[in-house]
């Protein structure tokens, strides 16, 4: 059996854990001899206790918004195939819990082996918190039960509660992520506390009860904004894992199915990550609420550099997932009316791409500065302004909106008799959309901030309305469409896979990234004003050095992912079974001319 | 012109077209960092393009592969082994080359200003804090003209007589004073923040982000509260922008 085999390995890797675990703390209490008897701190051994804790919790965290991101879409692509019949839909989430349960225990691991170094090697601060959170810590224990037995209960579940007892089961996935998303909830309440604490006094003691710390400042944006990246995370990790079946497959049918679920993820990515800038502004306006000093450090401070880089991420995001649907366009007989759309559409988000990656602030030479009269470039200076950035983000989602409008309809031929209204009325929305952030993008230069700071709302709800507009004229419009031919799946250019995989790591990267800007900003405190890090790891450290630890997690994350994945692969390897019975088969075209 | 229907040559036309406007058609030229930054953006978009499907693509590859192959190309492909490697040396030497010149600076825009400073023996606070001047709408012009007064006295040196950053001194300081006219200084601040600014000037920045090497005066000594405000009143006034304010409840959004 596959499973008593994966048992015995987590057991092993369970084992060499805790031992490794035990050591270390009499390792530390030996080094620490002669300091006092409760030290505030201990040091990790040779990697250092700042290091140590930001690895684990980076791994941790990434593995947490996985299990967490895909049971939500998991459980909608269930819905889908129960509603539509349709066994495909089954299969594909029946293969995403799969991976969802592969990496539970090592999530479970993490978080113990982080809670570990806590209490080990920052013992005063794990005390302070504790003395605020005691009461959660039982709230997060008994969640975790409980998602835990619904998970297994949903997995293994998949055949015995099939058929009229389906609804049952497709409730125990909303169930699981209810409790998966009341944990992240609690968890999140931790980490923004630090960094915006709330309803304690002078002291630092709790004043009332522990709901108003939890209740702080950044805890409802940090929320969403995770809940939202959970789901882009997931869904860009479960793509990368189907372009990696889909290089090793064998057979056409395997290739076949593998490329749509391939497909689905980055989907799933690219619809949620559309939403995500805006979560990410909500978050930003918090942290200036709470404080304005933070509020700079982060944006204008010695942080601003960082978001350069987090620019060229975003924008290296937005131009792969492009690329990718207009690859998948090629497996579509008919898409070829709409080939003529790419190159404009790739000159527009170009364009986007580098006034949202201008910095504000230019890496200049002496002589180059003197030649611009200032570190602000007086043409360019115009392009690295929040008027520019929000405009660009706006243009480019909805180019990459239309992409995907023209992939739906690729083999597609509307039979309706209102078909020349509709699509007139669905370029006039795009038109519409486009012609108000770009006239509030411009007018933005004009008005004072606090003025323009109202017109990036504009932008969006025009953005939002126009996508919201032409779905609902679209899907209608293509009800019952004459088709061009069916989708040839499997037929995908292979370097398309490369793009899904580049956009995991772009992504798991920039969550990394973000996450030192986060816990960045608190500077020298543990808890922001409230507890000092006075430990010899004080400093925050340089963007450069920061790069690297992140490239070292990231890396570290995918080979685990990779271990894993093959662990959970040893079951079904060779067989291309879903649960007991054979997998759909999709519609699969003839291999790749390569 | 059925040349340019390759698509190799339609991808190199792109590159060296974007270069050139880019290099030479932003005055004043933009810095080599951003140049880099665009063009590295244009590759990657003109790979995408010819690579977007399977046509274009072996379109794309089918001169790369025939000099690599093609026993009549031999000539080229000699010329290419021979050029491409010294090209490669010389922009070596270029990047490794000691110049006369100070290395790029990375510098943060604005650093964070202290919750509160000192001044005068008596503590500020700069969060939350309003210009008092401006309460008295009556006086503005006259408080305008004052603080006209006291930057020609004291800023213009380095500042310029139009607040663009190009006094006399300035050409002799890195990093230059700050262009007022620019829309990414002070319309991006608050009043409070200029305060501060100007009260502590370059010895008074944060400690983090260090050397600084501003030489931009701290004028706590020199120059009263009142005129300070007066002065920042003045920046406003002469140069259009708007001061950032506080938003309603002391929020700050970016
Ligand atoms: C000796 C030259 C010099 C003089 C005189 C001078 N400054 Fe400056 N100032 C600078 C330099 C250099 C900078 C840019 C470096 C920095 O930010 O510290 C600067 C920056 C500033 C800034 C910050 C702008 C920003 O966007 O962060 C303000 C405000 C300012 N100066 C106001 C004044 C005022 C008002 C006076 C006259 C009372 C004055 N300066 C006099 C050199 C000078």
């Amino acid at each position: 059996m596959t499973i008593a085999r994966r048992g015995v390995w987590l057991l092993v890797l369970l084992g060499v854990a805790l031992a490794v675990l035990a050591a270390l703390p009499v390792e530390a209490q030996t080094a620490a001899q002669g300091a006092s008897r409760d030290p505030a701190y201990r040091a990790f051994p040779v990697l250092g206790s700042r290091l140590a804790v930001w690895a684990v919790a980076q791994l941790h965290l990434n593995f947490a918004a996985f299990i967490l991101g895909v049971p939500i879409f998991a459980v909608i692509i269930e819905a889908i195939g129960w509603r539509t019949g349709d066994a495909r839909y089954d299969w594909l989430s029946h293969e995403l819990v799969k991976l969802t349960f592969a990496a539970f225990s090592t999530t479970a691991l993490l978080g113990a082996l982080l809670l570990f170094l806590f209490v080990g090697y920052y013992p005063k601060f794990w005390t302070y918190m504790t003395s605020i959170f005691f009461p959660t810590y039982w709230i997060y224990a008994a969640l975790f039960f409980a998602e835990t037995f619904t998970v297994y209960l949903w997995y293994y579940g998949w055949d015995w509660l099939s058929g009229s007892r389906k609804w049952i089961h497709v409730g125990l996935g909303i169930l699981s992520n209810l409790f998966g998303t009341a944990i992240l909830v609690v968890a999140n309440s931790w980490v923004t506390f630090m960094i915006s604490p709330a309803g304690i006094d002078e002291s630092g003691a709790l004043k009332g009860g522990v709901w108003a710390a939890m209740y702080n400042y950044t805890w409802m944006p940090i929320n969403i904004h995770r809940l939202i990246a959970n789901i882009v995370f997931g869904g860009t990790i479960c793509a990368a894992y189907a372009a990696f079946r889909f290089l090793g497959a064998k057979s056409d049918e395997e290739r076949a199915r593998y490329d749509w679920m391939g497909y689905i993820g980055n989907f799933i990515a690219l619809a949620a990550f559309i939403v995500l800038p805006f979560a990410g502004y909500y978050l930003g306006r918090e942290i200036y609420a709470f404080n304005q000093t933070m509020g700079i450090t982060m944006m204008g401070g010695f942080m601003s550099w960082l978001w350069i880089i987090q620019a060229i991420l975003i924008g290296i995001l937005f131009l792969g997932s492009n690329y990718y649907l207009w690859l998948g366009m090629e497996r579509i007989p008919g898409s070829e009316r709409y080939r003529k759309y790419v190159p404009p559409m790739l000159i527009i988000l170009t364009l986007g791409f580098m006034i949202w990656a201008t910095p504000r602030s230019m890496v200049v030479t002496l002589d180059e500065a003197r030649a611009m009269g200032g570190t602000h470039h007086p043409l360019l200076g115009f392009f690295g302004v929040m008027s520019a950035k929000n405009t660009v983000v706006n243009l480019m989602i909805l180019t990459t909106f239309l992409s995907f409008i023209l992939y739906r309809r690729a083999n597609k031929i509307p039979t309706k008799p209102w078909v020349r209204t509709g699509m007139a009325v669905q370029w006039t929305a795009f038109a519409a959309a486009a012609c108000v952030v770009v006239f509030y993008g411009v007018y933005g230069y004009f008005v004072e901030s606090i003025v323009r700071i109202g017109f990036s709302v504009y932008q969006v709800v025009a953005v939002l309305g126009a996508i919201v507009l032409v779905m609902a004229i679209d899907i209608p419009m293509f009800k019952g469409a004459r088709t061009t031919g069916q989708i040839r799946w499997g037929t995908i250019a292979p370097h398309s896979q490369y793009v899904l995989i580049l956009l995991a790591v772009t992504f798991t990267w920039l969550m990394g990234l973000m996450g030192f800007a986060r816990s960045g900003i608190r500077q020298h405190w543990h808890v922001y004003g409230v507890m000092r890090d006075t430990s010899v790891d004080a400093a925050t450290p340089a963007l450069g050095y920061a790069a690297n630890v992140i490239t070292l997690v990231t890396l570290a994350f995918f080979l685990l992912v990779l271990f894993i994945f093959w662990l959970g692969g040893l079951g079904d390897k060779g067989q291309a079974e879903a649960h007991g019975h054979a997998a759909p088969a999709i519609a699969a075209g003839r291999g790749p001319e390569r | 012109m059925s040349f340019l229907r390759s698509r190799f040559v339609q991808a190199v036309l792109v590159l060296v077209l974007a270069f050139v406007i880019l290099r030479f058609g932003i005055r004043p030229p933009a810095p080599w960092s951003v140049l880099t930054l665009y063009m590295a953006i244009i590759f990657m978009a003109v790979l995408i393009f010819v690579s977007s499907d399977r046509d274009s693509w072996r379109d794309f590859i089918s001169p790369i592969w025939s000099t690599l192959v093609r026993p009549e190309r031999r000539v080229l492909r000699t010329v290419l082994v021979i050029v491409l490697p010294l090209l490669m040396g010389y922009y070596a030497y270029t990047q490794a080359a000691a110049r006369p010149q100070a290395p790029p600076e990375l510098r943060a825009v604005h650093p964070a200003p202290p919750a509160s400073i000192q001044l005068k023996g008596k503590e500020f606070n700069i969060s939350g804090a309003e210009n008092p001047l401006r309460k008295d709408a009556a006086r503005l012009k006259e408080h305008a003209a004052k603080g006209g007064e006291i930057y020609i006295r004291n800023c213009v040196y380095c500042h310029g007589d139009n607040l663009d950053g190009k006094g006399h001194f300035a050409p002799g300081f890195n990093p230059p004073p700050a262009n007022f006219q620019d829309p990414g200084t002070i319309a991006m601040l608050q009043e409070a923040y200029l305060f501060w600014r100007i009260a502590k000037g370059g010895p008074g920045l944060p400690k983090e982000s260090t050397p600084w090497n501003s030489v931009m005066p701290a004028w706590e000594d020199r120059l009263s509260e009142e005129q300070i405000w007066q002065v920042i009143i003045y920046l406003y006034e002469a140069t259009g922008q708007q001061p950032r304010r506080w938003e309603a409840g002391e929020h700050g959004g970016h």
